[in-house]
């Protein structure tokens, strides 16, 4: 590199250089300098007039102001914020007016951590927040026993053959639908959100999935956009996200009713298992016999103080009666098996594992058991006049609350 | 068949039975007739689980807007 300064020296009789005209010959001199990048933090950061950005960008021993042109600054995907640590390519030069070296940048881009991507996300994630979409009492269960479940993923994905495997073996009794969209690439946020927007006109709906296998950040990059995320926090049906990522928190995990790390975790959250609502129709057949066995014993046993009571003119009825009830009783187990199994053997299908219906597991599926101070269940809206304290049993505690006043 | 809305009904009418038929001061004859249905209640539930392969559907908007569920090859 040969850089001249473009002013000759003067000699001593001549006249001597305005200052304006050493800055000028300075300005000449640094524009011969190739554009360079520069790695640095921002501070300082002001917009100025027009749209002109001026911050200083610095490192442990240096610092250098930058200024941003409007013209420059509406090409910039974000503006960038005090700390932020950043390339920025441009040249250098002089700011005549205060004799200052100054840096021309014409192109900003995040460095790999702390760039625009973390700033934008978390511009994003802020405007979800201030619209109430991250509150946590707009999360909605999920349906029990659902009869259609949407999949909003892409058509040729390992998610949806995951999804279909899963619900096949766990919830045959219902339809899968797919409603595809691309999942990564610059198309992704259009298309999700035009099969989030048609899925929420199909009115047959009662759980939605949204999401997609692994994949690295920049895969995931379609789930952080924040449209995408306003269209899931819009669906009139619960949702589940299911980004197969397990550090990364996307936004659509934030908004969704339910977060699942996998796509398979998520069509086990969307159906119940077969074999476990059979334990549960099992429990309920014992109570049933057991129940009614019960009553008609009851009935037996007055049938014996009546006759008792009446003597022998009506024994013979009498002794018919008992009878009859007691036949009842028997055969009321007998009754209920042969009518129930046809020939299956119900206990063949129930395994010895735990009872994945009990109230815990459908705590975990994202109901919750309202009590008062004693601990009685509040089933019904009388119970709960406003200012009413009451505590929230959920999966993993209890929470306490209190009726908001009218 | 009911549809599985119906299996959620079916459970809570169940359950509704057996409190009914834990209380002692019901009629014999009211306590059989509930029983008879529970029977047959917990009959059309086990029929939901035993139902069916699963379907699998993709929904699809045709030119005129109208939404379509068309079935897809599992």
């Amino acid at each position: 590199m040969n850089l001249e300064f473009p002013l000759d020296l003067p000699a001593a009789e001549d006249r001597p250089f305005s200052v304006t005209e050493v800055m000028e010959g300075a300005r000449q001199l640094l524009q011969q300098l190739p554009v360079v990048w520069v790695q640095g933090e921002v501070s300082g950061f002001k917009v100025y007039g027009q749209g002109q950005w001026y911050f200083t960008l610095k490192d442990r021993a240096a610092t250098m102001s930058c200024v941003v042109w409007a013209e420059d600054a509406r090409r910039m995907p974000a503006r960038p914020e005090d700390g932020m640590t950043v390339f920025a390519r441009g040249h250098l030069t002089v700011f005549p007016k205060r004799g200052q070296l100054q840096f021309t940048v014409r192109q900003l881009i995040p460095t790999p951590e702390g760039g625009f991507h973390a700033l934008q996300l978390e511009r994003a994630r802020r405007a979800l927040e201030r619209d109430g979409l991250l509150a946590p009492e707009r999360k909605r269960p999920l349906p029990a026993f659902p009869a259609c479940v949407g999949v909003v993923t892409s058509p040729e994905g390992a998610a949806w053959r995951d999804i279909v495997a899963v619900v096949a073996r766990r919830w045959p009794a219902c339809e899968l639908m797919l409603i595809g969209a691309r999942v990564q690439g610059a198309d992704a946020p259009r298309e999700l959100c035009q099969a989030l927007a048609l899925a929420a006109r199909f009115p047959r709906l009662d759980v939605l999935i949204v999401g997609r296998g692994g994949g690295s950040a920049e895969d995931l990059q379609a789930f952080n956009d924040e449209q995408v995320a306003r269209a899931v926090a819009a669906s009139p049906v619960p949702t589940i996200s299911a980004v197969g990522h397990e550090t990364d928190v996307t936004l659509t995990d934030l908004v969704a009713d339910v977060r699942a790390a996998t796509p398979s975790a998520a069509a086990e959250k969307a159906v119940p298992d077969r074999r476990a609502v059979a334990r549960q129709l099992e429990a309920v057949r014992r109570h049933l016999t057991q129940a009614a066995g019960r009553r008609v014993e009851v009935g037996g046993m007055r049938v014996r103080s009546a006759a008792a009571r009446m003597g022998a003119a009506v024994e013979g009825r009498v002794r018919d009666a008992m009878h009859r009830a007691d036949t009842a009783r028997r055969g009321m187990d007998a009754a209920c098996e042969r009518r129930l199994h046809g020939g299956r053997a119900l206990a063949d299908r129930l395994g010895a594992a735990l009872d994945a219906l009990s109230p815990l597991r459908v705590l975990e599926r994202g109901f919750a058991v309202p009590r008062d101070a004693a601990g009685r269940v509040l089933r019904r809206m009388a119970a709960f006049p406003a200012g009413t304290p009451f505590r929230l049993r959920v999966v993993d505690g209890e929470v306490q609350a209190r009726v908001e006043e009218g | 068949m009911t549809g599985p809305g119906g299996l959620q009904a079916d459970l809570e009418r169940l359950e509704a039975i057996v409190r009914a038929l834990e209380q002692a001061e019901l009629a014999l004859d009211r306590a059989l007739a509930l029983f008879e249905e529970g029977v047959a209640r917990l009959r059309d539930a086990r029929g939901h689980l035993a139902a069916a392969e699963l379907r699998l559907t993709q929904l699809r908007e045709s030119a005129d807007g109208s939404l379509d569920a068309a079935d897809l090859d599992g």
